[in-house]
């Protein structure tokens, strides 16, 4: 008799690790599956890293419900699991008349989604609190209820909680299909075989679509990827003189183009937003950079572009969902539901920003869903809700430093001279509970080669640690899983004759 | 160990080396040098080509040799090191705090330092390259070090961006060991290294230069699959009709070098924004007093002899500052850019100092003259108190001209000085 | 029968592109040279065209697991792929002395290979 899980749940970005940790808390048998080598890799690894207060979704939809609902959360979630949080308030800023009749409109929609302490401050105010910028603003939304926080680190840290209070959690496990009797899913088909269950859970994020027709359900639902491009810039360089986050009046096209601080001190700008043909496509492009640089020139106009250390691109999941309530007329909704038609789904779809917000209420209204479906959900008596951070060297003082390099040598190493990451700190989110085993996983955890070389200093010697601490030769390690190795053979390693070497006999 | 010392070095290339050996040799007692790898050297280590030592010693030596020369001087004047050593972080009051995992969190006081961190490379977020993010993507000096130190080959098929020295070096040494070069590309009309680079690197292997072609965008998911080339006109946009996508596994990157100052900037060292490197008087002392810089930390150098001999400056200048507590406040007049020239290190001299050496000065000229050409120091009233006759002037070599003891009457009439290039 | 061939001159940074006139090997006139040495450069160029070689070898043992080495003079350029070839077979044992022979006579030509730095033991 194979085992059988209470709940699969498929995809560990923000949203599958949050259902996971919400649901560890009760007495289930949890797995949680990642088609990636390391969790948090999709959306949930490139996007603006902002806690939205909620006052951008139409009222009474999924979006806003679920933001506002998690706009509370944070505070406590943040704490619990360890990871930086910041409620630094954003603005909203309109040059023209018609664009200080958006922010009235945002106010409104902000007051009836029951954002707290909004208000419409004038140019000259928003000019004294941000005197870097652009003088032609006459008006600015001022909601102090907006966050910023670490998307990334969000989702380690709830995985691990969740692992911690027994979810099971499988790297590099692709969902393949749904095993099913009937209407009844029993379990899974991966590419490391089958899993049985009595609920799945769809947290597939850009993919969630593919999985839900597997299953017969919302044949008719599509996820269109939709780009942002982003940069960031040197915090050596260019600082905002408050961390805070600073919108564009918002198009039709997205929430507007941000220029924001973030947990780690960098200002990032962007994003743009545009459909683009594939679920992999994470390219920069040169129009793409233009586009962002002219908003967050037109916010801030002394952002120079010698500044920018790095460019990344990320993809929203953007569904076509119609709101549960039709009277909304709103067809770009979050999916939370049991389907009619199938039993032992929980499908969530469609979930892009504010996804990264609304995540920790999607996984409580996963909860309410499997409760209102006849669930008896026990609570563990031993549960614990708190996952203890990792040290994170450049944050602390000096007396702190000398007092973790003496009890651990390993913290006395920097491996990445911009950024001041430690080999401690490596071989910690190696070792740790979800084993960070990749470059890109131990960039996005600990910050290495994030800094102004961007990995030239470091990869060599990440490449050997990684190396020696999974027990690999150098050419087997890679920088995000699949065929993605460093390097290809030792320097020596080839019999070859003189192929390349024509031109000289 | 000891937690007081009279000169600190920061770095332990060819200009902490030298600052460190000179130190030592004008009467600093305690001297100690600071490198953050396991063993003294620097990039030299990796730099494993021939070339260096042609100015000072007349030799043609490989990098790692020529850095031996100075290691082994180094200890013959016991001088202390503290090798897989970051400094953390330097203050005014020349407090030094530095971490290693032997011994832990270090707290040191010095009477001077000389700053010798070098540069580092430009990367691929610096030049804006689009494209998706895949691994094979290195800059040459990190690919050198797997070569050349590592031991391992980063990639088969390469395609080079940037025709400076050490992308050239790296094509022909990737070649050496098996490797195919694709093609190097660069976005200007004219070579950026060493002709004598593009003819024993590039031509001596039939590999392809293409100036005024540049990356425009990368391709490959989890590793580099192609790269897709593109011709630009004098403004660097990209000519309609001139894409070409070009398979290869691995793109590497010359495109540049900036001085490493942020240890220099907590330290309170004002930056020329031209040179990105420290302003420094004739003895390479920064706006800190008894901080000074020496080599690619100030501006980069095109030949490691004359990073020895600001080493050497500083270091003595160091050592000076150490025993006396101070540098006599002596009458310093600017030396500033003239005529088609970008920057001129150093940024300012003092006028006694001809009494008792020559000073070097290092110059960048602002566009190219390929024909004979005249670098003069002239004083506010165009009276020239140096000049030395060159074949050409060009952006990627430095020109050095030193103004002599014989200068010196002439000097002291000055207020300023300003270098100009120009045609004979 | 005589030809023209260009090359560039690389005795100093100029980099002169020298026109020369030659029968096979033998140059008869050199245009276009900057310098008396464009001469003498092409003369050796044309009848044996040398190179300073660096490479590496393999070392056991080391703190590095290479040692770096070059040709202790101009090595003739046709063999360099074939020297390239042999000192991939070359693997010697830490401690490694700078300038310790570690290919002797290379292919016959008299020219020895020598390491570039010292490898201590690690």
């Amino acid at each position: 008799m194979p085992k059988k899980y209470d709940v699969i749940i498929i995809g560990a970005g923000i949203v599958g690790s949050l259902v996971a940790r919400f649901l560890s808390k009760y007495q289930l048998d949890i797995l949680l599956i990642e088609k990636e080598a390391n969790i948090g890799m999709g959306a949930s690894s490139a996007n603006s890293a902002i806690l939205h207060a909620g006052y951008d979704p139409i009222p009474g939809s999924n979006k806003a419900l679920t933001n506002v609902m998690a706009v509370e959360m944070w505070p406590v979630l943040s704490q619990e699991l360890g990871i930086g949080y910041s409620r630094c308030g954003d603005y909203v800023v309109a040059v023209t008349a018609e664009e200080v009749q958006v922010l009235e409109e945002l106010l409104a929609r902000g007051q009836r989604n029951g954002v707290a302490e909004i208000e419409i401050i004038s140019g000259t105010e928003m000019r004294r609190r941000e005197p870097l910028i652009c003088p032609d603003i006459v008006a600015a939304l001022w909601v102090p209820s907006g966050a910023i926080g670490d998307p990334f680190a969000a989702t380690v840290a709830a995985a691990e909680n969740a692992v911690m209070n027994g979810v099971e959690l499988m790297c590099g496990t692709a969902f393949e299909d749904f095993l099913m009797e009937g209407n009844q899913i029993i379990g899974v088909r991966t590419n490391q075989g089958d899993f049985h269950c009595r609920w799945a859970s769809n947290a597939a994020g850009l993919y969630a679509d593919e999985v839900m027709h597997k299953a017969g359900v919302r044949p008719e639902f599509i996820i269109r990827p939709r780009r942002g491009e982003y940069v960031i810039l040197d915090q050596a360089e260019f600082q905002l003189t408050q961390t805070t986050v600073i919108f564009l009046t918002p198009t039709d096209k997205g929430k507007g183009i941000t220029v924001s601080g973030t947990l780690h001190g960098n200002v990032i700008v962007g994003p743009n937003a545009n459909f683009v043909d594939s679920k992999e496509n994470k390219d920069t492009t040169t129009e793409g950079l233009q586009e962002i640089w002219e908003g967050g020139n037109t916010l801030i106009p002394t952002i120079s572009r010698k500044h920018i250390i790095a460019q990344f691109a990320g993809l929203r999941a953007t569904g076509n969902a119609p709101s549960p309530d039709p009277a909304l007329n709103y067809n770009q909704d979050f999916i939370i539901e049991i389907p009619n038609n199938v039993s032992g789904l929980v499908n969530l779809g469609g979930i892009e920003s504010p996804g990264f917000t609304a995540a920790p209420a999607i996984a409580l209204k996963v909860i309410e869903l499997l409760q209102n479906a006849g669930e008896n959900l026990q609570e563990k008596p031993d549960w614990n809700p708190v996952r203890a951070p990792r040290p994170v060297f450049r944050n602390l003082s000096r007396e702190e430093q000398a007092a973790l390099i003496a009890k651990n040598p390993a913290y006395g190493r920097i491996i990445c001279r911009c950024e001041m990451v430690t080999e401690g700190e490596i071989l910690a989110e190696i070792h740790a509970p979800i084993p960070a085993t990749t470059y890109d996983a131990l960039k996005r955890r600990t910050w290495l080669g994030t800094g102004r070389c961007q990995g030239g200093f470091d990869i060599p010697r990440v490449v050997a640690i990684l190396a020696e601490a999974l027990a690999k030769t150098p050419e087997e390690v890679t920088k995000k899983g699949g065929q993605s190795e460093f390097l290809y053979r030792s320097t020596k390693a080839v019999d070859q004759d003189y192929l390349n070497m024509e031109a000289l006999i | 160990m000891k937690r007081d010392y009279d000169v600190v070095v920061i770095g332990s290339g060819p200009g902490g080396l030298a600052a460190a050996i000179a130190a030592k040799e004008n009467g600093a007692e305690h001297v100690l040098v600071i490198e953050r790898d396991v063993e003294l050297g620097g990039i030299l280590l990796q730099c494993i080509h021939n070339g260096f030592g042609l100015e000072l010693f007349n030799e043609d030596l490989p990098g790692p040799a020529y850095a031996q020369h100075f290691i082994d001087d180094v200890r013959g004047h016991g001088v202390e090191t503290l090798m897989d050593t970051m400094v953390l972080d330097i203050t005014p009051e020349r407090t030094i705090y530095a971490i290693n995992k032997g011994l832990g969190y270090l707290e040191l006081r010095t009477r001077a330092i000389v700053l010798a961190m070098g540069c580092r490379e430009r990367t691929r977020a610096q030049i804006l390259l689009p494209g998706s993010r895949p691994a094979g993507v290195y800059t040459a000096g990190t690919a050198q070090r797997f070569v050349n130190v590592e031991g391992f080959m980063p990639g088969e098929k390469f395609v080079i961006l940037g025709s400076g020295d050490i992308g050239m070096i790296m094509a022909r040494r990737l070649t050496i060991e098996g490797a195919k070069v694709e093609r190097v590309l660069e976005i200007m009309p004219y070579l950026t290294g060493l002709t004598r680079n593009y003819v024993q690197c590039l031509l001596d292997y039939g590999i392809i230069l293409e100036k005024q072609r540049t990356v425009n965008r990368i391709i490959g998911k989890d590793r580099v699959e192609a790269i897709e080339a593109v011709s630009v006109d004098e403004a660097w946009q990209p000519i309609p009709g001139t894409r070409e996508v070009i398979p290869c596994d691995t793109l590497l990157l010359s495109v540049g070098l900036i001085p490493e100052n942020e240890l220099s900037k907590q330290a309170g060292v004002l930056l020329d924004p031209v040179t990105n490197g420290p302003f420094v008087d004739d003895r390479f002392m920064t706006n800190v007093p008894g901080i000074f810089a020496a080599g690619n930390v100030v501006h980069v150098y095109d030949l490691v002899d004359w990073v020895t001999e600001a080493g050497y400056v500083a270091g003595k200048g160091a050592a000076a500052f150490a025993r006396d507590k101070h540098v006599e406040p002596g009458e310093h007049i600017p030396l500033t850019a003239g005529e088609n020239i970008r920057y001129v290190v150093p940024h300012k001299l003092d006028k006694a100092r001809l009494a008792e050496e020559q000073v070097r000065l290092q110059m960048r000229a602002i566009a190219p003259i390929e024909e004979r050409v005249l670098v003069t120091v002239e004083d506010q009233n165009g009276e020239v108190v140096a000049k030395k006759a060159g074949a050409y002037a060009r952006p990627g070599e430095i020109l050095t001209l030193a103004i002599r003891p014989q200068a010196y009457e002439l000097v002291q009439k000055a207020t300023g000085l300003t270098v100009n290039v120009r045609r004979r | 029968m005589a030809e023209i061939s260009e090359i560039i001159c690389v005795t100093c940074p100029q980099g002169c592109l020298l026109r020369v006139k030659h029968a096979g090997s033998e140059v008869i006139e050199v245009h276009n040279s900057g310098c008396k040495r464009g001469q003498e450069y092409a003369i050796s160029e044309l009848g044996d065209p040398r190179r300073m070689v660096a490479s590496t070898v393999r070392v056991n043992g080391g703190l590095h697991p290479l040692v770096p080495v070059y040709t202790r003079s101009a090595f003739p350029k046709p063999l360099i792929p074939r020297l390239a070839q042999a000192l991939r077979q070359v693997e010697v044992s830490a401690p490694v002395k700078i300038d310790q022979v570690l290919l002797a006579d290379a292919l016959g030509t008299g020219i020895d290979v020598v390491a570039s730095r010292d490898m201590p033991a690690r």
